[in-house]
């Protein structure tokens, strides 16, 4: 029998076609992601249809809608971290703004996950090399995660679209809002072909492309936030502000959809000619001989954890300061930014001084949640370093558990330390130079140090589900951190109740500057997260190794 | 001097899968041991209790007098461990895993860690990702060789390994057992412990079947007699010790053909005096076989 199996295979194979067992790929990607999508997609869906029904109830008047809708566009801070609302009469501006862009980032941030998880994370598992040794051809893999990827994203930007038009939104503002996110999506999941083909690692991978996803947003925020709308066209610089662009319930704009296809499709051409210049496995740069001796820094588990997560530090220190620095400019900028009509009410706020507090609160309510991110990504390296067997080698050293794991909280709580330092310093510099008042400078580190507690709270969880559910510890903790992050982006809108908003541990992150610092509040937040990592540390050091 | 390996009915479940059923096993100061068996035995699993990987669910297990589970940073000074399956970082390189896992243990020997590179002829520049299967096999061997351990735990040290490299992976571990190391050597391969142990042991779904020293072990193998007789004598088929006996006709005589316990060769050849016996042949009793038995069981045992 092994013989003419064996015949038939070399009979077939010489001219293996470039897409053969795309089919089968696919097949396979949707299995893998059976689970995990239908859950992301409904997250998006429920968020979008949430946000608009709780709208449409709320200001069902076009009257009530413009002055809501004037109060945020005087803020800033709103335009800066979501982008302005672009119709003040529009149900679907007024009730989405804050899932606009913030949203399609999101699905961007989703497009690159995908993409690197079918990818470059098969490539690194082997799994691809062993499928490249059957029937499947050179560009199949690619071509199949593609197609799972992009037909995600329609679907997505159709639920979303079928969830809108059901929570009550016209239906041609809601499918265009399904595309503006669509359009987001579409140009990660190109940057992130690209990504995959030169970076050598799914985590560079998703590095580099999620690199590019903050910068595109930043862009965008620089140009929402500018006076008078001076740099608005820098939006179009950023497949962020395309979703922005597209109009979406004011006169849509569709030709932008064939914008991102163009650049999606020109991104993904050069994936393609990237795909046929590297080797499996290897990235676009050859690898190249390294040192044939550890340096003195690598002779424990710190200086093996430092070594690993140094690279993204590096790229998240470069990121904070970039971004505390831009936001530190916008500050000086706001007294212009605030028009005649919306003045008495900021006046009513505290003047200027009101307006700059809350921009500032806003910024760095944002930075906590954002550097809570990396925490968690570098915190889940010890579950990463144990299901690749990496673990099992070092554990069988004299390297005790309770030391592996006391390494990587260090990584984890220090580089989030070292961020807010690091966006603390930038910002307090940038907002003191541009305002010349240095009094910013307790302010912005003071702003910066109220954030670490509700960071090591998620770190606590993070540490708890690595220890007692291995296998779910990623999705519990990304899952975790989405929940919070959308329990106080709309929670408040959809009118949940009180003890369900404060399940976050960024509910209890005071507002700063503006709002009086609850010593016991952070005391709280501080003796939750050192239960958490007690109890993590413990069941870690007690449970079975799991690959 | 107590054995530095003791392990009495060890169980280990991983929900509804046995993968340890009351396993017992000892391995004496200095010697080889072989510890051989099918695809999901249970090597790994027992490998894995022993470095504290793993908490057995039931038994005892003891390494050079201490516990494994509870004594790991002081226990674990005095053995290294060659994983099955070998991953490495894909950005460090192989020079560097061997000293982060050398100094983990408290230092390196250079001049052994270099003599090893040298004899395995491997590159200790290239990137983790860069190292085939046999290559990363090598970087947890040199780790682990130019460790100054007591016990050296193996799981498949050769599975990814051409057979030049085999055969020096062969002479070091002479030459580190010259200098009174101890090590257990799990494999599925019977010609490599053979080469190597002293003492083997064949594990089992979880279970050791048989365990003792090569020439006990082949003690329990049969010989395959073929005799040509004039005539047959009676009764060969009901003696004890002599199995699938077979007759056919050769020339003008008959052909026997048998399966004899080693301790039965003596009743066989009783037997047939006075047979006319003109030719015998008797192959030698292998492990192979012996062991092979305990495979096709195994297979039998599944189906
Ligand atoms: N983490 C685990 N979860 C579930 N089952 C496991 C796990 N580890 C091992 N097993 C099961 O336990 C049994 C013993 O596995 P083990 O890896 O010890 O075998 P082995 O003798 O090392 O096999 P091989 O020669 O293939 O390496 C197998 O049935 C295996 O499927
Ligand atoms: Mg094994």
């Amino acid at each position: 029998m092994a013989t003419t199996t064996l015949t038939r295979r070399v009979a077939a194979a010489p001219p293996l076609a470039p897409l053969a067992g795309t089919a089968r790929l696919v097949r396979l990607a949707l299995r893998r992601d059976r689970v995990l999508v239908p859950i992301w997609l409904a997250v998006f869906v429920v968020s979008a249809a949430g946000s608009a029904g709780a709208t449409v109830g709320l200001y069902p008047t076009e009257a009530s809608r413009v002055a809501v809708a004037t109060t945020i566009n005087g803020n800033p801070s709103f335009a800066a971290l979501y982008g302005p609302i672009l119709d003040p009469t529009s149900m679907g501006q007024v009730s989405l703004f804050k899932l606009s862009a913030l949203g399609a980032a999101l699905v961007g941030l989703l497009a690159v996950f995908l993409v690197a998880r079918h990818t470059r994370a098969e490539e690194e598992t082997g799994r691809t090399e062993l499928l490249g040794a059957g029937v499947v051809g050179r560009w199949a893999p690619l071509s199949a995660a593609l197609l799972v990827v992009v037909g995600t994203l329609v679907a997505l930007a159709l639920i979303t679209a079928a969830g809108l038009a059901a929570a009550g939104l016209d239906v041609v503002g809601s499918l265009s809002f399904g595309l503006s996110w669509l359009v987001t999506g579409l140009a990660f999941t190109g940057i992130a072909a690209v990504a995959a083909q030169v970076a050598s690692t799914s985590r560079g991978t998703k590095g580099l492309a999620a690199g590019v996803l903050g910068l595109a947003y930043l862009v965008r925020a620089v140009a929402d936030g500018s006076p008078n709308g001076d740099l608005v066209g820098l939006r179009w610089l950023s497949p962020v502000g395309w979703s922005q662009e597209l109009h979406a319930f004011a006169n849509p704009r569709w030709t932008v959809v064939g914008l991102a296809v163009v650049f999606a499709a020109t991104t993904v051409a050069l994936a393609y000619a990237l795909v046929a210049r590297r080797d499996l496995g290897a990235g676009l740069l050859p690898d190249r001989p390294g040192a044939a001796t550890a340096p003195r820094s690598l002779a424990g588990p710190v200086g093996l954890v430092v070594r690993l997560n140094r690279g993204s530090l590096l790229g998240w220190a470069l990121g904070a300061a970039l971004l505390s620095m831009v936001m530190g400019g916008l500050v000086a900028n706001i007294s212009g930014f605030v028009d005649e009509n919306s003045r008495p009410f900021f006046e009513a706020l505290g003047g200027t001084q009101g307006i700059e507090d809350a921009f500032m609160a806003a910024e760095w309510s944002f930075i906590g949640v954002f550097f809570a991110a990396f925490a968690i990504a570098t915190l889940l390296r010890l579950r990463g370093e144990e299901s690749a067997g990496r673990a099992e080698g070092l554990l069988a050293t004299p390297l005790t558990r309770r030391r592996w794991a006391s390494a990587h909280l260090l990584a984890a709580l220090g580089g989030a330390v070292v961020l807010l330092t690091v966006a603390g310093v930038f910002g307090a510099f940038s907002t003191v130079r541009a305002t010349g008042d240095p009094g910013w400078w307790g302010t912005v580190l003071g702003a910066a140090v109220v954030q670490l507690p509700a960071i090591a709270v998620v770190v606590g969880l993070t540490l708890v589900a690595v220890a007692f559910l291995p296998r779910l510890a990623v999705g519990v903790s990304w899952g975790s951190f989405t929940l919070f992050l959308l329990l106080g982006e709309i929670g408040p809108l959809l009118r949940l109740p009180t003890w369900l908003l404060e399940v976050s541990p960024f509910a209890h992150t005071p507002r700063v500057p503006g709002e009086t610092v609850s010593v016991a509040q952070l005391g709280g937040l501080t003796v939750v997260a050192l239960v958490l990592l007690v109890v993590g540390l413990a069941g870690y050091r007690r449970r079975d190794l799991a690959t | 001097m107590s054995p530095v390996i003791e392990i009495h009915d060890l169980s280990k479940s991983f929900g509804t899968v046995r993968a340890l059923d009351h396993l017992d096993l000892t391995v004496e100061r200095g010697e080889v041991h072989g510890f051989l068996g099918p695809n999901g035995a249970g090597k790994t699993t027992t490998l894995r209790v022993l470095l504290g990987l793993l908490r057995a669910d039931g038994g005892t297990a003891r390494v050079l007098d201490a516990d494994p589970w509870r004594d790991v940073a002081t226990l674990h000074r005095r053995l290294a461990y060659v994983p099955g399956d070998v991953a490495l970082w894909p950005n460090l390189t192989g020079g560097e895993v061997i000293d982060l896992l050398g100094r983990l243990h408290g230092g390196t020997d250079l001049t052994r860690r270099a003599d090893l590179l040298e004899r395995f002829d491997l590159d200790p520049t290239k990137k983790g990702r860069a190292y085939s299967k046999g290559n990363r096999q090598k970087v947890a061997l040199v780790a682990a060789l130019a460790s100054d351990a007591e016990l050296l735990l193996l799981d498949e040290p050769t599975s990814g390994l051409d057979p030049l490299m085999e055969e020096v992976f062969r002479q070091v571990v002479a030459e580190r057992l010259a200098q009174g190391v101890t090590v257990l050597l799990s494999s599925h391969i019977l010609s490599e412990a053979e080469a190597l142990s002293h003492r083997v042991s064949i594990i089992r779904h979880g279970r050791v079947v048989e365990s003792g020293t090569l020439d006990e072990l082949r003690h329990l193998t049969r010989t395959a007699v073929t005799v040509d007789v004039r005539a047959v004598p009676t009764g060969l088929t009901g003696l004890p010790g002599v199995h699938d006996v077979r007759v056919e006709p050769h020339g003008t005589g008959s052909r026997v053909t048998c399966e004899v316990d080693s301790d039965a060769l003596t009743t066989l050849v009783d037997a047939l005096a006075g047979a006319g016996v003109h030719g015998l042949t008797s192959a030698p009793p292998t492990l192979e076989e012996l062991f092979l038995r305990h495979y096709s069981d195994d297979l039998a045992g599944v189906r």
